[in-house]
C-alpha cells in the first residue's frame, strides 16, 4: 500500500505550490511525502459512505455588506512594505514581451 | 524601583496589577519597566520574543496612565503589559511569522483582537516568538532562533505559540495572546505551567491574523491562572464584520462562571485519552486532577470517545490543504523577502519562496498542494473532510452526556531542544488529544495540574461543548482553588 512519489509528480507538486526544489531536497521531499501519505491513507479504513463533506463546523451563511470604502489611502504605507516599487505601484519582472 | 521591587510587581497576576494601578499604588509605567527589565535579563537565553517595542511601551505606558487618571479606561486590565504572537498583526511592529519571508514585513492594520486590547488600555511589550507560521508543537521551527522552556532551557516550550507561553511563565508578561490550530496554545500552556484558552470557532476576530488553516485557526489568551486568562478573554471576544466566520455571540460573560463549585458538572474521561503513549506520570496527574474534581461534587466517569486515530490524518489534511491556499500569498511581491536573483517573475516566486520558507513550512505547502490536486482532491481532502464530520458527531454524541471532557494536553511532558524535528510524523502525534477539538471547533483549555518527576509540569485539558466555555471555566477555577500556583525556578520568590 505504501505510496511511491513519482518524479513527474514531484516536479507537479513543485508547480503547485510553487517552490524550487534541488535534486537532493526532490529525493527527500518524495521519500517523506510517500510516508506521510501512506499515514494519511488510514483514514481509508473508516467508512464514510454517506457521510457529507463538513467543510464548516457551524451553519454558515454568505455575509454580505454595502460596498463601501471604510479604509483611507495608505498606499504610501503599504508600499513601504514592497521588495520593490516605483512610480507608487509593486515592481515586478516584465511579463509581457 | 530595585530588582527586588521589580520582582514583587512581576509575581503580581495580571488582575492583581490592575487593580494596583488602579489604585495608584503601581504605576502603568513601573510595571512595564519591570518586564521590559525582566524581558532584558532573561530573553537572551529564553527568546520567547521576536520583537521588544521598549520605546512604544514606555510610551503606551504614559498614555494609558494618562487616560486611567482621566477615568476613561477602567476595564481590570488596564495598564497591564502583554505579549502578542508575532502572527497577530499589531500596526507599526513587524509581524514576521518567525519566517524568513516576513522578515521585514510591518502590517499596516491591527488585528481585531489586538485593538480590543488597545481599546481596554493594554500595553504592548513586543511580539514572541513561535514555530515558523504556527506550524510545529516546539517553537524549534522559527528562523529567529529557538524559545527555551522558562522551567528547564534544556527543554522546548512547546509550540506554536512556545513565545508567548515562555514569556508568561518566566514573568516577561503578565498575559499573552496566542493562536490554536490543532493544540497551539494548550500544548506549550501545559509545557510551560501556564494556563490558556481556546476559545470555540469564531468567538475571537481572526481579522489580522496572519492565516496558517482558516477552517481552525482561533486566538486565545494565555496567562498565569484562570480568572487573568478569562480576563483577558472577554477582552479580545468580539463580533467582527471584517472576519466573515466571526461569530455573533450574546453570551460573552465568561467572569461570571469563575465559580468554586461543580457540584452536578458532568464530566467525562475518554479512555481512548488514556491509552498507548501517555506518558503515565501524566495519566497519573491528570487522573488526580479528575478526583479532586469528583470530591469536590462533580459527576465523573469514562467513556470511549472514538475516532481518536483518525483525527491526526484528518487534520493535517485539512490544515495543510488550507496551509497551501493560504501561504499562496508570500510571492515576493508586495511585502517580505524577494530572492536576489531571477529570471523572470515566475522563477522570482519559486526562488523568494524556496528561500524564504523553512524545510517544515515547504512539507505542508506540498502535501497541502498535493491532496488539493485533481486526481487526489476526493479521495485525500474530501476524505478528510467526512471524517471531520464524524468527528464533529462523536462530540456530540459525548455533550450529550458531559458538560466537560477531560484528559492530557499532550502524550508527554516538554521534550528536550532538537529531540522533535527529524521525525515529523512522531511530532504530529504528539497532538493527538488536541487536534480533535479545532476540527469540531470547541472550546478548550489547559491548566497546571502537576509535575513529573523531572519538575516539568503537566496541563490539565478540559473542552467543552461550542460556545460552552463557562463550564470549562468553572471546572477549571474549581480545579485551580485546590493548588498553590507554582513557578519556574528562576522566577520563583
Amino acid at each position: 500500500m505504501a505510496n511511491i512519489i513519482s518524479d513527474e509528480t514531484i516536479e507537479y507538486v513543485g508547480i503547485l505550490a510553487k517552490l524550487e526544489l534541488s535534486d537532493e531536497e526532490k529525493e527527500a521531499a518524495k521519500q517523506d511525502m510517500g510516508k506521510m501519505l501512506d499515514y494519511f491513507d488510514q483514514l481509508n479504513r473508516l467508512d464514510t459512505t454517506g457521510v457529507e463533506p463538513m467543510s464548516h463546523v457551524f451553519p454558515v451563511h454568505n455575509v454580505f455588506r454595502e460596498d463601501i470604502v471604510q479604509n483611507g489611502d495608505d498606499r504610501d504605507e503599504i508600499l513601504a512594505n514592497a521588495p520593490k516599487k516605483k512610480n507608487g505601484a509593486f515592481m515586478v519582472p516584465k511579463t509581457v514581451e | 524601583m530595585g530588582e527586588k521591587g521589580n520582582e514583587s510587581i512581576l509575581h503580581l497576576t495580571a488582575l492583581e496589577l490592575g487593580k494596583r494601578i488602579k489604585a495608584r499604588e503601581i504605576g502603568v509605567a513601573e510595571a512595564t519597566r519591570a518586564c521590559l527589565e525582566r524581558i532584558r535579563s532573561a530573553d537572551g537565553e529564553l527568546r520567547s520574543f521576536i520583537t521588544v517595542d521598549e520605546a512604544g511601551a514606555l510610551a503606551a505606558a504614559d498614555a494609558v496612565q494618562g487616560r486611567i487618571d482621566a477615568g476613561e479606561l477602567t476595564h481590570p486590565l488596564a495598564g497591564v503589559p502583554v505579549a502578542i504572537k508575532d502572527n497577530i498583526c499589531v500596526k507599526g511592529l513587524p509581524a514576521t511569522c518567525a519566517s524568513k519571508i516576513l522578515w521585514n514585513f510591518k502590517p499596516t492594520y491591527q488585528a481585531q483582537a489586538a485593538q480590543n486590547l488597545l481599546d481596554i488600555g493594554a500595553v504592548v511589550l513586543g511580539k514572541t516568538n513561535m514555530d515558523e507560521f504556527a506550524m510545529g508543537s516546539t517553537t524549534e521551527t522559527s528562523a529567529f532562533g529557538i524559545t527555551r522552556n522558562p522551567w528547564n532551557p534544556d527543554r522546548v516550550p512547546g509550540g506554536s505559540s512556545g513565545g508567548s507561553c515562555a514569556a508568561v511563565s518566566s514573568g516577561e508578561a503578565f498575559y499573552a495572546l496566542g493562536s490554536d490550530t490543532g493544540g497551539s496554545i494548550r500544548q506549550p500552556s501545559s509545557f510551560c505551567g501556564v494556563t490558556g484558552i481556546k476559545p470555540t470557532y469564531g468567538t475571537v476576530s481572526r481579522y489580522g491574523l496572519i492565516a496558517y488553516g482558516s477552517s481552525l485557526d482561533q486566538i486565545g489568551p494565555i496567562a498565569r491562572n484562570v480568572s487573568d486568562c478569562v480576563a483577558a478573554l472577554e477582552a479580545i471576544s468580539s463580533h467582527d464584520k471584517k472576519d466573515s466566520t466571526s461569530v455573533d455571540r450574546e453570551d460573552l460573560d465568561f467572569s461570571s462562571a469563575l465559580v468554586d463549585d461543580v457540584g452536578g458538572l458532568r464530566i467525562g474521561i475518554p479512555e481512548d485519552y488514556l491509552g498507548e503513549g501517555l506518558d503515565p506520570e501524566v495519566k497519573k496527574a491528570v487522573l488526580a486532577a479528575a478526583d479532586t474534581l469528583e470530591k469536590k461534587g462533580a459527576k465523573v466517569e469514562r467513556f470511549s470517545l472514538s475516532l481518536v486515530e483518525y483525527a491526526i490524518p484528518c487534520y493535517y489534511t485539512i490544515a495543510m490543504a488550507e496551509a497551501s491556499s493560504n501561504l499562496s500569498r508570500f510571492d515576493g511581491v508586495k511585502y517580505g523577502y524577494r530572492a536576489a536573483d531571477y529570471d523572470g517573475l515566475h522563477q522570482m516566486y519559486k526562488k523568494s519562496r524556496s528561500e524564504g520558507f523553512g524545510p517544515e513550512v515547504k512539507r505542508r505547502i506540498m502535501l497541502g498542494s498535493f491532496v488539493l490536486s485533481s486526481g487526489y482532491y476526493d479521495a485525500y481532502y474530501l476524505k478528510a473532510l467526512r471524517t471531520k464530520s464524524l468527528v464533529k458527531q462523536a462530540f456530540d454524541r459525548a455533550f450529550a452526556k458531559y458538560d466537560v471532557i477531560l484528559g492530557p494536553v499532550a502524550p508527554t511532558t516538554a521534550p528536550e531542544v532538537g529531540k522533535s524535528l527529524s521525525d515529523p510524523l512522531q511530532m504530529y502525534l504528539g497532538d493527538i488529544y488536541t487536534i480533535a477539538v479545532n476540527l469540531a471547533g470547541l472550546p478548550a483549555m489547559s491548566v497546571p495540574c502537576g509535575k513529573d518527576p523531572a519538575g516539568m509540569p503537566i496541563g490539565l485539558h478540559l473542552i467543552g461543548d461550542c460556545y460552552k466555555e463557562r463550564n470549562i471555566i468553572r471546572a477549571a477555577y474549581a480545579y485551580e482553588r485546590t493548588r498553590a500556583a507554582e513557578l519556574p525556578p528562576g522566577f520563583a520568590a
